[in-house]
């Protein structure tokens, strides 16, 4: 994973709450096997609409999704990040995102910002008012900027340190290989095991 | 201070507890992999020269893009056909036990891995897939994930994860039960109204109270399928006797002395009397009602008897703006019955609604009735072995002979990923558990509904109760 410090980009305003990710990804473009090219599949229903806030320039080449609370909602399909990565976007800004959702956002270098509902309003305001306003996400310093607004925005530790050091979670998980086989060693023996049995 | 069941089923799983940053390292039983979630988690392991640590806690099925007819044939769409066939080329390689079209075991991984009695108490079980919570009825700790834990959890067995927070949902009834007409499904629809989509957001919800304890297995499964609707990390609810009797002489459940030690073990995984939930909710047995939703989000219900509601009433502007454009999408009048809403698709089936306890209820419900003059019924077993039993107690007849069509098993039409999907405009009643903008069809309107309600309305053509055909 690329490490992921600090991002400017053309903030976007999605006036909505729970964007749920059938939204952001319909499950007809689910259907790959590969890990890239669902950017195609990115708010498909919703691109369909000419006034949908990303048919319009400049928000058109935006990296900094500014939503409604409720981000990521249903189901755990990755494939939302990944059409929202695979489209151009770095940040999702929101005031309560799904877990799932979360936890996938940050597996996958795209951050997931929790700032509260009235600094977004304020965003959204500035965004609407001036397209094209840039916004800045420091992950370091966890603020989000642009032009004269200023809020922080916030996220859990260990997330933030993985996307500033771009670590692999599999590898750090496998420092601690020792620490499952001794687990493993410990689990009750008539714990199920998916080897076939015979059903009689 | 006395544990939850969450926390100890947390607490006996963890490999290695967090230190700074770094998050507890819980181990994780049972994997159930299916063709959606997990080709770029396989890719992800050859790539990195990792095997499966162990494929013994691996079961993989096919459910999300089969077709429910014709399945003797190749799938049709080449697509979804691919996505099939690298799940199989994936599980040969990777030696991960699989259940393909056609298989006898076959169906939906929710169905499939509590009727093979690989679901037990105090398991932690994980899924890329939400509605992995409907495992929590038995006691285990059992949530969704993306497909980069997928590919983790193939890797290590294990998830770095912090700890939960835990909500109380005690449901209870003067005597124990539901009022006439309300099922499962109506309780949980009414869970979700009161505490919204985000409600539940980095909770577990155990589900508690008498009415709950009433409950059978496939009514629990129904109550924690539907946790993560309310955006609950998971649900549960302590195993009981009632869980045992479900589990014993399932296929992987423990036998002999082995059965015996490991109901001891379950009988200690519930809540202490003095452990402290972060959150608690009560809700009266005798306050619910047959319950639909009327908007795009699963917290948009009402009970059946209700009015579309008026945007204009709601006071929080989100919550407004979120109702006006849910009437837009779904083309309805506020003031409106719910029960004037006519339909033209009834689903029966899906994770929540497709046991055969629910093809029990709707066949009761249906039968001696038609299905209405342009109304279509699709009834989609959860499992082949679900199929199976209907099949033996007649309930494919009691279909066939109302005029609804009798599929193989699926995921189907709760997401439209084969070809069962609703046109644009077309309005269903559906016992799933998404009523998403296009969730079953691009340009789709879903209601929500009960199994009871859900064969009412096929018979009447509107949203109604068995209540209303008499």
């Amino acid at each position: 994973m690329e490490p992921f410090t600090t991002h400017t980009g053309v903030g976007v305003p999605l006036r909505r709450s729970n964007v749920d990710t059938d939204q952001i990804i319909p499950a007809v473009y689910l259907k790959r096997v590969t890990r890239t090219g669902f950017e195609d599949g990115l708010f498909a229903a919703w691109r369909g609409d000419e006034h949908f806030v990303l048919n319009a320039e400049p928000y058109r080449a935006g990296s900094v999704l500014v939503a409604g609370p409720d981000f990521g909602t249903g189901s755990s399909r990755e494939h939302a990040v990944w059409a929202l990565a695979d489209y151009g976007f770095r940040v999702v800004i929101s005031a309560r995102f799904a877990d799932i959702f979360r936890g996938n956002s940050g597996k996958q270098g795209l951050l997931a910002a929790q700032c509260e509902q009235s600094d977004i309003e304020l965003l959204w305001k500035l965004l609407e008012t001036e397209p094209g306003t840039e916004v800045t996400v420091d992950l370091a310093a966890k603020t989000v900027r642009a032009k004269d607004f200023t809020a922080s925005f916030s996220i859990d530790d260990y997330t933030r340190w993985r996307l500033l050091e771009g670590l692999d979670d599999i590898a750090l998980t496998l420092r601690h290989a020792e620490s499952i086989a001794d687990f493993e060693a410990r689990r009750p023996s008539w714990l199920p095991s998916t080897e076939p049995v015979s059903t009689g | 201070m006395g544990r939850t069941l969450a926390e100890k089923v947390w607490e006996a799983h963890t490999v290695r507890q967090g230190t700074g940053a770094e998050p507890d390292l819980l181990y994780i039983d049972l994997h159930l992999v299916h063709e959606v979630t997990s080709p770029q988690a396989f890719d992800g392991l050859r790539l990195a020269g990792r095997k499966v640590r162990r494929p013994d806690l691996h079961i993989a099925t096919e459910d999300h893009n089969v077709p429910t007819t014709d399945i003797e044939l190749p799938i049709a769409d080449p697509v979804s056909r691919t996505q099939v066939e690298t799940l199989r080329r994936n599980c040969a390689e990777f030696g991960v036990r699989l259940h393909p079209m056609g298989d006898a075991e076959q169906g939906i991984v929710h169905v499939v891995g509590p009727q093979l009695g690989l679901t037990q108490p105090g398991m932690t079980v994980v899924c890329g897939d939400s509605h992995t919570s409907t495992h929590g009825a038995f006691g285990a700790l059992a949530f969704g994930i993306g497909t980069s834990e997928v590919e983790h959890v193939m890797a290590t067995q294990t998830l770095p994860l912090r700890p939960f927070k835990t909500m109380a949902i005690t449901i209870d009834s003067a005597d124990g039960t539901l009022p006439a007409g309300v099922t499962a499904k109506d309780l949980i629809l009414a869970v979700i109204a009161r505490i919204g989509t985000g409600g539940g957001q980095g909770y577990v919800l155990e589900y508690r109270g008498s009415a709950i304890r009433a409950l059978s297995m496939e009514a629990r499964m129904t109550v924690c399928n539907m946790s993560i609707e309310a955006g609950a990390r998971a649900g549960m609810i302590a195993p009981d006797d009632t869980t045992f009797a479900y589990l014993k002489g399932r296929p992987h459940a423990p036998q002999g002395a082995d059965w015996d030690s490991a109901v001891d073990y379950w009988r200690t995984l519930r809540t202490d009397d003095d452990a402290e939930f972060d959150a608690e909710v009560r809700i009266d047995a005798a306050d619910l009602a047959p319950f639909v939703t009327w908007g795009t989000n699963p917290g948009q219900g009402l009970p059946l008897s209700a009015l579309v509601p008026d945007p204009e009433a709601i006071a929080d502007e989100n919550e407004r703006v979120a109702a006006e454009k849910a009437l837009s999408y779904m083309d309805l009048v506020p003031g409106t019955p719910l029960r004037e809403i006519a339909v033209d698709t009834v689903f029966l089936g899906s994770c929540t609604n497709g046991r055969i306890e629910d093809l029990r209820a709707a066949a009761d419900v249906l039968r001696g009735h038609q299905v209405a003059d342009g109304v279509r019924m699709l009834v989609v077993p959860g499992s082949m072995r679900v199929r199976v039993q209907a099949e033996s107690e007649g309930l494919h007849e009691v279909f066939l002979a109302a005029g609804a069509e009798w599929r193989a098993a699926g995921c189907s039409m709760c997401l439209g990923m084969n070809p069962d999907q609703l046109k644009p405009g077309e309005r269903s009643a559906s016992t799933s558990n998404r009523n998403f903008e296009g969730r079953q069809g691009k340009g789709g309107r879903t209601h929500l509904v009960s199994p009871l309600v859900a064969a009412a309305t096929a018979v009447r053509g509107r949203l109604s109760s068995p209540a209303d055909l008499s």
